[in-house]
C-alpha cells in the first residue's frame, strides 16, 4: 500500500518534473527561437536602414534617398500603434515573401523584399519571434517624400511585373550543402544583388544580369559584379582570403570601404564560421572567367602618358609610404594596389572616390583597431588625381585605364553618407 | 642525449617564432596609435597641433572625454563635418576613446598667438566678455566654466587657447544656429545663444590673441563649480 502510494507519488513528481522540463524545454526552445533570429535579422541587415542615427533600434525613420524621392523606413519594433505589434506571423511573412503589408497593399522595392522572398518560412518566423522580443518604441513613421507620379504606390505593380519573381530558395542538387547554404544566405536574406547588380532607371534588378555589378544610385560607389573574375569575382582568392573580407573587413588581397563597408560592420562580422565559409564557397563557385576588357582609353597616348608621369611623381610622394613602391602594400592592413582588382576595373568610380575620401575599414571583432587611409581631396589637384589613379591603374602590370581630370572633378561632389 | 635533442628543438621552435616575428612586423605597418591615425594628420597635425588651414582645430591636449564626446558627435553626425563624418562611421567606441587618449597625451607646444585685425575697443570688448560676461544680458563670463587659465577641466571642458579666430567664430556660429550641439543640458548653446555677432567676433579675436600659459594642462575634474549644468561635463 505504502510502496503503492508512494509510486503514484514518485510518478506524479516524475510527471510534475517532467511538466517542468518540458516548459523548460519550451521556453528553451523559444528563447532558442528568438536568439536564432536574431542572428538571422544581423544576416539581413535589417538594423542598417531600420534604425536611424542615435535613434533606438529598429524604430525606424532613416531617410533613404532615391532618384524618386526619400523613403522613410519603418518602425519595426513591437509597439501596437506605431510599429508591427499588432501583426501575426503570417502578416510579417507576407512583407518579407510578397512584399505587400498585411492588407495587402504593395511595399516599396527599397525594403529588398525582393531578395527577402526566397527566405524560409522557419526563418522569417525565427526573426519574427526576435522582433516581439525587443523593446517596443512608441514612434510614428514618417511619410515619404516621393514626387509625382511615384508617390502612386500602383506603379511598383509595373516593378513587380517586369523584376519581382517571389519564391522561396530552391536548392540545387547537383552542389553541395554548403554551396547552398551559401547562395541561401547571398541570394535572400544578405541581399548582395540589390547592390550587385545594374540598376536600371526603374530601380530593379532583372534576374540575368543578378551580381553583374552597377552604380548605387544616389549614392555615386560601384558595386563590382560578383561574378566577373576582372571585377570583385573571387575566383582565383583562396577561401581564407574570401573570409577574412567578409568577417573582419581586410585581407591580403583587398579591403572594403564606402558601402561595403556598412555591411561587414552591421552584417557580415556577426555570421558564424560555418555561415561565412559557406558565403565564401558560393561566391568563389559563381566566379566566372571574363574575356579581358578591351584595353583601349579615351585619352590620346601622349596626353596619358604625360599623365602617368606626374601620376608616378604623386604616388611617391603620398602613397608609396603605406602602398609600397612597387604597390606592394603591408597587407592586410595597408592594402596592396598591384594586382588589386578593384582598381583595374573599367569604371574607375571607386579609385578616385577613395583617393578624394580616404577611409578607414570598419572597425570589426577581428579588427577592431583598423588602419586608415587620408583623405586627398583637399591636398591634390583635379589633375593630379586623374594623374595618380591613372598610375596606379596601369603600373605594376595592372591593366586598368587611364582616367580624365573631368571624372575625378566630378566625384569631389558625391555625397559622403 | 634526449635533454639535448629535446632543448635543440626548443631552440630551433624559439629562433623560428621570432623570426616569424620579425618577418611579420617588417610586412606590418607599426603597431601604434600614431600609424592608425596618419589619416587624421594631414588635416589636424602629426601631433595634434593643427595646421595652417585656419579651421582645422588643434586637438592635442584636449581633455580625452572632451575629444572623445566629439568622435561620437562625428560618427552619429550630430556634429557636422562631412570628411570626418565619413572617416568615424564604422569605427567602434573603445577605438575613438582611444584615439581620444592619443592626442590628449600629446603635448606639441601651442602655437604663437596671431596678430589681431580687429581693433582695440574690440579687443577690450571681447576680454570683458571671456573673463566677466555680461550679467545684463546673461552672459555668464567664458573662464567661469573654461577656468580662470582658459585651460579647459577635465573630463569634458576644452581649453580655449591655440585656437584661431576663425575656427573660435565658426564654432559659436554654429551653436547659434543649432548646427553643432552637445549633450545635453547644451550649456554652451545656452551661452552662444546669448552672444550677437558682434560679441562672437570680439571674443574669438581675443582669446586668439593670448599667450601660451606656462601650463596649458586641463585642471582636474572639480576644481571650480561651474554656474550652470553641462551636459558633457558630469560632477
Ligand atoms: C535597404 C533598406 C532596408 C533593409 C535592409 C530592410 N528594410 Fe524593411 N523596409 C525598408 C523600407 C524603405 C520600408 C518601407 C517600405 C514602404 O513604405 O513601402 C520597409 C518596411 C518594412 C516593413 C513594413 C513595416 C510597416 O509597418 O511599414 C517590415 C515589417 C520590414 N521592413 C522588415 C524588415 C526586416 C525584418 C528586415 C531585415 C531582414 C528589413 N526590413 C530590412 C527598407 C529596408
Ligand atoms: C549597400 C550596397 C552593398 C551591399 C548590400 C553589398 N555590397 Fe558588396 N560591395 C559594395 C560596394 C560599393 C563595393 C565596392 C567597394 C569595396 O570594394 O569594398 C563592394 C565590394 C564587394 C566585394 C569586393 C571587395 C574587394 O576588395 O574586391 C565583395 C567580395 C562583396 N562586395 C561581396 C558582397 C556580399 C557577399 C554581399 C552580401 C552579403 C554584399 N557584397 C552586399 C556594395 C554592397
Ligand atoms: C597612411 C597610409 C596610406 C596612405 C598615405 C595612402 N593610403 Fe591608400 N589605403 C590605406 C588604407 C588603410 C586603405 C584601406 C581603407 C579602407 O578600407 O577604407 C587604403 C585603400 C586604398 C585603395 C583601395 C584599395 C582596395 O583594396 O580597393 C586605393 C585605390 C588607395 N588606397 C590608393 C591610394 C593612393 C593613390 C594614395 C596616395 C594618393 C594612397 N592610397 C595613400 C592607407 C593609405
Ligand atoms: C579633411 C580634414 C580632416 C581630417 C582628415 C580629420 N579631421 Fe578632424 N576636424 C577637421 C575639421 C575641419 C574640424 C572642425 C569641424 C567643425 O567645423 O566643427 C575637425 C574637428 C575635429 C575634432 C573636434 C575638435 C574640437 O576641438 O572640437 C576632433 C576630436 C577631430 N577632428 C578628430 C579627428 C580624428 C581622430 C581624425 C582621424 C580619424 C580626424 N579628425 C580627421 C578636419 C579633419
Ligand atoms: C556653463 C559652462 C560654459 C560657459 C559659461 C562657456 N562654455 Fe564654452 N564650452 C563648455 C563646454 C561644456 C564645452 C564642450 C561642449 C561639447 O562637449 O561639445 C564648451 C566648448 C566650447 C568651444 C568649442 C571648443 C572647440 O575646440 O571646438 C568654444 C569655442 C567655447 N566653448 C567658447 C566659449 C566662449 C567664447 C564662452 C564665453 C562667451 C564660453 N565658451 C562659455 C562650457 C561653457
Amino acid at each position: 500500500m505504502g510502496s503503492k502510494l508512494s509510486t503514484a507519488l514518485l510518478s506524479i513528481q516524475l510527471l510534475a518534473l517532467a511538466a517542468l522540463a518540458t516548459a523548460a524545454q519550451a521556453q528553451d526552445k523559444s528563447s532558442d527561437i528568438i536568439a536564432r533570429g536574431e542572428y538571422l535579422a544581423r544576416a539581413g541587415d535589417c538594423t542598417a536602414c531600420h534604425t536611424a542615427p542615435e535613434g533606438r533600434l529598429f524604430a525606424g525613420g532613416r531617410a533613404m534617398p532615391t532618384p524618386f524621392g526619400t523613403l522613410y523606413t519603418s518602425n519595426i519594433t513591437p509597439d501596437p500603434d506605431t510599429g508591427i505589434g499588432k501583426w501575426s506571423a503570417d502578416d510579417f511573412y507576407k512583407t518579407m515573401h510578397s512584399g505587400r503589408f498585411p492588407d495587402g497593399g504593395l511595399i516599396y522595392p527599397a525594403m529588398p523584399f525582393a531578395s527577402y522572398t526566397k527566405v524560409t518560412r522557419a526563418d522569417s518566423d525565427a526573426i519574427f519571434a526576435y522582433l516581439r522580443s525587443i523593446a517596443p518604441v512608441s514612434q510614428k513613421n514618417k511619410p515619404h517624400e516621393l514626387r509625382f507620379p511615384y508617390d502612386n504606390r500602383q506603379l511598383i505593380l509595373g516593378w513587380r511585373t517586369l523584376f519581382f519573381s517571389e519564391g522561396e530558395f530552391k536548392p540545387d542538387p547537383k552542389k553541395s550543402a554548403e554551396w547552398n547554404r551559401g547562395a541561401y544566405l547571398v541570394e535572400g536574406l544578405g541581399h548582395c544583388g540589390m547592390c550587385h547588380s545594374p540598376i536600371n532607371a526603374l530601380g530593379g534588378t532583372s534576374q540575368s544580369d543578378a551580381f553583374k555589378g552597377g552604380l548605387i544610385p544616389m549614392q555615386n560607389w560601384y558595386a563590382p559584379s560578383l561574378t566577373s573574375n576582372r571585377e570583385a569575382g573571387l575566383g582565383d582568392w583562396s577561401i581564407k582570403d574570401i573570409t577574412d573580407l567578409l568577417q573582419t573587413g581586410v585581407s591580403m588581397r583587398g579591403v572594403v570601404y564606402g558601402p561595403m563597408a556598412e555591411v561587414v560592420h552591421n552584417s557580415l562580422q556577426y555570421l558564424n564560421d560555418e555561415d561565412t565559409r559557406a558565403m565564401a564557397v558560393y561566391l568563389k563557385g559563381i566566379a566566372e572567367p571574363s574575356p579581358p576588357p578591351p584595353a583601349s582609353s579615351t585619352l590620346p597616348t601622349t596626353e596619358s602618358s604625360l599623365l602617368i608621369s606626374l601620376g608616378k611623381t604623386v604616388y611617391d610622394k603620398q602613397c608609396a609610404s603605406c602602398h609600397g613602391t612597387q604597390g606592394e602594400g603591408k597587407p592586410p592592413h595597408w592594402p596592396p594596389l598591384a594586382n588589386n582588382q578593384s582598381i583595374e576595373m573599367q569604371s574607375a568610380v571607386n579609385p578616385i572616390r577613395m583617393v578624394l575620401n580616404g577611409g578607414y575599414p570598419p572597425g570589426t571583432k577581428g579588427n577592431p583597431m583598423p588602419y586608415g587611409m587620408p583623405p586627398f581631396a583637399g591636398l591634390l589637384s583635379d589633375n593630379e588625381i586623374a594623374a595618380v589613379v591613372s598610375y596606379i591603374r596601369t603600373a605594376w602590370g595592372n591593366r586598368g585605364t587611364p582616367v580624365s581630370a573631368r571624372e575625378a572633378n566630378e566625384l569631389r561632389s558625391a555625397p559622403l553618407n | 642525449m634526449f635533454a639535448r635533442a629535446a632543448a635543440s628543438v626548443a631552440v630551433t621552435i624559439t629562433l623560428a617564432t621570432i623570426d616569424g616575428a620579425a618577418a611579420q612586423t617588417a610586412n606590418q605597418p607599426p603597431d601604434t596609435m600614431a600609424a592608425r591615425v596618419e589619416a587624421c594628420t594631414p588635416c589636424h597635425g602629426n601631433k595634434g597641433e593643427g595646421t595652417s588651414d585656419v579651421y582645422f582645430p588643434r586637438l592635442a591636449g584636449k581633455p580625452a572625454g572632451y575629444l572623445y564626446n566629439q568622435l561620437l558627435a562625428f560618427r552619429s553626425g550630430r556634429r557636422k563635418y562631412p570628411p570626418m563624418n565619413y572617416l568615424l562611421e564604422f569605427l567602434p567606441d573603445p577605438y575613438l576613446e582611444a584615439m581620444a587618449e592619443y592626442f590628449a597625451g600629446e603635448h606639441p607646444p601651442l602655437p604663437q598667438p596671431a596678430p589681431s585685425e580687429v581693433s582695440k575697443d574690440v579687443l577690450a570688448q571681447g576680454e570683458l566678455l571671456a573673463t566677466s560676461g555680461d550679467a545684463s544680458r546673461n552672459i555668464p563670463a567664458c573662464v567661469s566654466c573654461h577656468g580662470p587659465g582658459l585651460a579647459g577641466m577635465q573630463p569634458g571642458i576644452p581649453g580655449l587657447l591655440g585656437l584661431r579666430a576663425n575656427y573660435i567664430s565658426a564654432q559659436l556660429g554654429a551653436w547659434r544656429y543649432g548646427t553643432r550641439t552637445a549633450k545635453s543640458p547644451d550649456c554652451m548653446q545656452q551661452v552662444a545663444g546669448h552672444l550677437t555677432e558682434a560679441d562672437v567676433t570680439a571674443v574669438a579675436a581675443w582669446l586668439a590673441t593670448r599667450a601660451a600659459p606656462t601650463n596649458p594642462a586641463p585642471v582636474p575634474k572639480g576644481t571650480y563649480a561651474l554656474p550652470f549644468g553641462c551636459g558633457s561635463q558630469p560632477n
